[in-house]
C-alpha cells in the first residue's frame, strides 16, 4: 500500500509540474501575442472587464439608468462592465489627477467634467489620453462643435467624447410654492423671474414673507452662484482662455446675487453634493423650494427626493438661459484595455445612446441631431409629471453662448463657492473680506 | 608573501620575520586559519546581514523619500510635470502665507485641546483601573475598544452626532434650553468637536500605557504612604505620578507627534470641504494644507516644503522635551 501510494504521489507531482510548465508556456505565448497586436486584448474572445469611473449621475447603469451596460454586454459577450461612482465631482477629479500622474489605478474609461476639461487638454495632461478622434470609431462630427472644441488639445487630438450638456432651468417644489402663496403653474412661475436674476431674488423675498416654517427659497447660495455664472458668456477666463476671474462681469454678477441671497436668508445654507448627505436629506424633507436645475440635476432630484415626493417638483424656465456643467468620457492610456475602452466610449456617446439616457435620466445630449429630434423635443419625465422637459431644456440649450474656459476654472470655482460664498452663508463673513480671501487663496494655491 | 621580505629604503635590516613554522604544522594551520578568518568574518559581518533587511527597507522607504522630499521642496513641481529649480522660495512663500500660519495655529490649538484633557483623563482612568475592582479585565479591554475602531468609522459617527441640523448633540442641547451650536462652521466648536473624536479614540490607549507603568510601581511605597496617613489622592500625587514620570513623557511625545500629523479626523469631519478645513479654513491643519497643496492644486514642491517644516517642528519639540526631561532627572538626582 505504502509504496503504491508514494508512487502515485510522485506521478501526480510529475503531472502537476507538466501542467504548470505547459500552462506557463501558454500564458507567455498569449502575452507575446498581445504585445504583437499593440495594446489591448485584440479581437479575441478573451473575457475582459472594462472599468468606468464616473461622478454624479450619468444614467448608464442597470439599476436606475438606461441599462446601457447590460445592452453592451449582450452585444459583446466577452466584455463585462463595472462602474464606480463618486458623488463629489471635485474629489473625483483630485483622485483621478493623482492616478493619472502615477499611471496606475485609473479606470479604462474616466468621465471628465467640463470645468476640468481645459486642465485635461493642457500640456501637463494631454499625453495621458487616447486620441478618440482616431481610435474607437467615434463620429466626432455628430457632436455639437463647441463641445468637441472643448475636448481638443492644442495639437488637434480629441481626448474626450461629449456625454451631456447642462442647459439650465429652475426646478421648484409646487407644494411649497402653494403654501407661500406663489403661483404653481410653470409658465406663470417662469414669468415671475423672466429675464433677470434680480427678479429671482425678489421672488425669494416674496417667498420668505409667507414661507412655511423651516424652509428656504433656494438650496444654496453657491448653487445660485454657479447658476448665474453659467448664464453669462464671460465666466472665469477671458476670450483667449486665460484665467481672469477677478475682472469677469459674469463672476461679479453671480457673486453679488449669491451674496444678496445668502445675507437675505433666502438659502438653506447647504453645500451641494455634500458627502455627509445633508443636502440630499434636505431634498427628502422638502427643506427648500427652488434649485437651479441643469438637465442632469433632474436625475439627482429624482434619486434624492425619492418616490415619496413624486409629482411635487416641476420645472420652469430660468431667468437667463445658461449651461451649467456637462461631461465627457475619456480613455486614459494607462488603462488596461484601451482599445476596447475607446470602442465602448464611442458607443456610449453615440446619438442613439444619448437618446436612451435622456429618456430615462434627463441628461440633455451633446449630439446635434439628438438635440433637435422629436424624442428629445417631446420628452416628458414621469417623475416631474407631464412637464415638457425636453422642450424646456432644448430651448435653454439653443440660448447657450459657450464661454471660454481656462485650465484653472474648476479650482477657482471651488474656491469661490466653498471658501467664499459658503463662508458668507454659514459663518456670516463680510463679503468684501470673503472676496479678498478667495483672491489670496487663488494667489497662494494656484499660481504657485 | 612572508618570504619576499625586501630591505628597507634606509638600508636597515628588515624587522625580524616571525619564526616560520615547520612544514607539517603550517599545513595543518592553513585550513585552520581560513576557518578562523571565516569565523571572524562570520562574527563581524553576519549581524549586519541579519539587520540589513531593516536598513535596506529603511533606506528605500524612509531615508530616500525623506531626502527626495527635501529636494522636491526646492523645486516647482506639478503633478505629472518636470521639476524646475526654485531654491528656498517655497519656504519663504510659506513664511508669508497666511494659510500656512493659520494651519500651524490650528494644529497647535487642536493639538492642545485634544491632548491635554486626553492625557489627564487617561491618568485618572489608569489610576482607577489600578485598584482591585470587580470586572477589571473587562474594563481594561473596554477602554481600548475605541482605539481599535477605524478613524473613518469613528469620525463618520461623530460627524452625524455633531450635525448642526439633525445631530443628537444639538438635540440634547435643545432640550436643556441652549441654542443649536454650529459644530462645523464656527471655529472653536469645530475644533472642539474634532478634539473630542481624537480624545475618544486615544484616551484608552494612553490609559493602558499608564496602567502598565503603574503596575511596576513597588507596592511598598503605597503601604508606607498609607501608614503615614496619606489619602488615596495624596498617594496618586506623591507616589504614582513621580514614579511613572518617564512614561508620561513618552505619552506626551507620542501625542505631540500624533497631534502634529492630525489629518483623518478633520478631513472626514468636514465632509466635502474637509480638505480645506471648512469654508473659512477654520480647522485646516498642517497635514490638510499639505494634502491640499499636493493633490488638489498640484503644487508638490510647496507640499514637500510643508512636510519638511513639520519634520523640523517635531524635531524642535522633541529637543525641548528631551531637555526638560534631562533637567528633571538632574533635579531628582538621577
Amino acid at each position: 500500500m505504502r509504496t503504491s501510494s508514494s508512487r502515485r504521489g510522485r506521478r501526480a507531482a510529475i503531472a502537476a509540474v507538466a501542467v504548470v510548465v505547459t500552462g506557463t508556456t501558454l500564458l507567455t505565448g498569449c502575452g507575446s501575442d498581445d504585445d504583437g497586436k499593440g495594446g489591448g486584448g485584440g479581437q479575441s474572445n478573451e473575457k475582459i472587464t472594462l472599468r468606468i469611473g464616473t461622478f454624479g449621475s450619468f444614467g448608464y447603469d442597470n439599476k436606475t439608468g438606461a441599462k446601457l451596460y447590460a445592452e453592451y454586454e449582450r452585444l459583446h459577450p466577452n466584455i463585462k462592465i463595472e462602474e464606480s461612482n463618486v458623488s463629489d465631482g471635485q474629489k473625483y477629479w483630485d483622485t483621478l489627477k493623482l492616478r493619472l500622474a502615477q499611471n496606475s489605478g485609473v479606470a479604462d474609461i474616466q468621465a471628465v467634467e467640463v470645468g476640468y476639461i481645459a486642465e485635461a487638454t493642457g500640456t501637463a495632461m494631454a499625453n495621458k489620453w487616447v486620441d478618440l478622434g482616431k481610435e474607437g470609431g467615434a463620429k466626432v462630427d455628430a457632436f455639437l462643435d463647441w463641445k468637441v472644441k472643448q475636448a481638443t488639445t492644442g495639437d488637434g487630438k480629441v481626448i474626450a467624447l461629449g456625454t451631456d450638456i447642462g442647459p439650465m432651468a429652475i426646478c421648484y417644489n409646487k407644494d411649497l410654492f402653494a403654501k407661500a402663496k406663489l403661483p404653481t403653474e410653470r409658465d406663470a412661475v417662469g414669468k415671475l423671474w423672466s429675464g433677470d436674476w434680480a427678479k429671482f431674488i425678489a421672488t425669494g423675498e416674496k417667498y420668505k414673507a409667507a414661507a412655511p416654517a423651516g424652509t428656504s427659497f433656494h438650496d444654496s447660495a453657491s448653487g445660485l452662484f454657479n447658476a448665474v455664472v453659467s448664464s453669462d458668456p464671460v465666466q472665469y477666463a477671458n476670450t483667449s482662455g486665460e484665467l481672469d476671474w477677478e475682472n469677469s462681469p459674469g463672476v461679479k454678477n453671480a457673486w453679488e446675487n449669491a451674496v444678496k441671497a445668502a445675507q437675505g436668508g433666502l438659502t438653506a445654507k447647504l453645500r451641494q453634493f455634500d458627502e455627509k448627505g445633508t443636502w440630499n436629506a434636505a431634498f427628502k424633507n422638502s427643506k427648500f423650494a427652488t434649485v437651479a436645475c441643469p438637465s442632469w440635476m433632474t436625475g439627482i432630484i429624482k434619486d434624492q427626493a425619492g418616490p415619496a415626493n413624486q409629482g411635487k417638483w416641476d420645472i420652469a424656465a430660468p431667468p437667463v438661459a445658461g449651461n451649467w456643467g456637462g461631461s465627457f468620457l475619456a480613455v486614459p492610456k494607462a488603462g488596461k484595455h484601451t482599445k476596447e475602452a475607446a470602442e465602448l466610449a464611442a458607443w456610449l456617446t453615440a446619438p442613439e445612446q444619448h437618446a436612451k439616457v435622456f429618456a430615462v435620466n434627463g441628461n440633455i445630449p451633446s449630439s446635434k441631431d439628438t438635440l433637435t429630434s422629436s424624442a428629445v423635443q417631446e420628452a416628458k419625465l414621469p417623475y416631474f409629471g407631464d412637464t415638457p422637459v425636453g422642450k424646456i431644456f432644448s430651448s435653454a440649450a439653443s440660448g447657450i453662448t459657450p464661454a471660454a474656459i481656462s485650465r484653472y476654472d474648476g479650482q477657482v470655482k471651488t474656491f469661490l463657492t466653498d471658501n467664499g460664498i459658503l463662508d458668507i452663508e454659514q459663518r456670516g463673513t463680510d463679503p468684501a473680506k470673503a472676496w479678498e480671501n478667495v483672491k489670496k487663496l487663488v494667489d497662494d494655491k494656484i499660481d504657485q | 608573501m612572508a618570504t619576499s621580505v625586501r630591505a628597507r629604503p634606509d638600508g636597515s635590516p628588515p624587522p625580524a620575520a616571525p619564526p616560520s613554522s615547520p612544514g607539517p604544522r603550517g599545513r595543518r594551520r592553513s585550513p585552520g586559519g581560513w576557518r578562523s578568518t571565516l569565523y571572524r568574518w562570520d562574527l563581524k559581518a553576519i549581524p549586519y546581514v541579519f539587520i540589513a533587511p531593516f536598513f535596506l527597507t529603511f533606506a528605500a522607504f524612509g531615508l530616500f523619500p525623506l531626502i527626495y522630499t527635501g529636494w522636491l521642496s526646492l523645486n516647482r513641481v506639478e503633478l505629472g510635470g518636470d521639476p524646475t529649480w526654485k531654491g528656498l522660495e517655497n519656504y519663504t512663500d510659506l513664511a508669508t502665507s497666511e494659510f500656512f500660519w493659520n494651519a500651524l495655529f490650528n494644529t497647535f490649538t487642536i493639538g492642545v485641546i485634544a491632548t491635554v484633557p486626553q492625557l489627564l483623563m487617561a491618568l485618572g482612568l489608569a489610576h482607577l483601573l489600578n485598584y482591585k475592582l470587580r470586572g477589571r479585565g473587562f474594563f481594561r479591554v473596554a477602554i481600548l475598544a475605541p482605539y481599535a475602531t477605524s478613524i473613518a468609522a469613528a469620525t463618520l459617527v461623530f460627524a452625524q452626532l455633531f450635525n448642526t441640523d439633525y445631530g443628537m448633540i444639538n438635540g440634547v442641547l435643545g432640550w436643556v434650553g441652549f441654542d443649536p451650536v454650529n459644530w462645523e462652521s464656527s471655529k472653536w466648536p469645530a475644533q472642539i468637536a474634532i478634539s473630542v473624536i481624537v480624545t475618544w479614540r486615544w484616551t484608552g490607549y494612553n490609559a493602558l500605557i499608564y496602567l502598565a507603568a503603574m503596575q511596576a510601581v513597588p507596592q511598598d511605597l503605597y503601604e508606607a504612604a498609607s501608614l503615614d496617613g496619606a489619602s488615596r489622592w495624596r498617594q496618586f500625587i506623591s507616589v504614582t505620578i513621580p514614579s511613572i514620570k518617564p512614561t508620561i513623557f513618552f505619552t506626551i511625545i507620542v501625542s505631540t507627534i500624533g497631534a502634529t500629523q492630525l489629518f483623518g479626523e478633520p478631513m472626514l469631519f468636514g465632509g466635502s470641504v474637509g480638505i480645506s478645513g471648512g469654508s473659512g479654513n477654520q480647522f485646516q491643519t498642517l497635514s490638510l494644507l499639505m494634502y491640499e497643496k499636493g493633490w488638489v492644486t498640484g503644487a508638490l514642491g510647496q507640499a514637500s516644503a510643508i512636510a519638511w517644516v513639520m519634520l523640523l517642528l517635531l524635531l524642535l519639540v522633541g529637543g525641548v522635551q528631551a531637555l526638560v526631561s534631562r533637567h528633571n532627572r538632574k533635579k531628582l538626582g538621577g
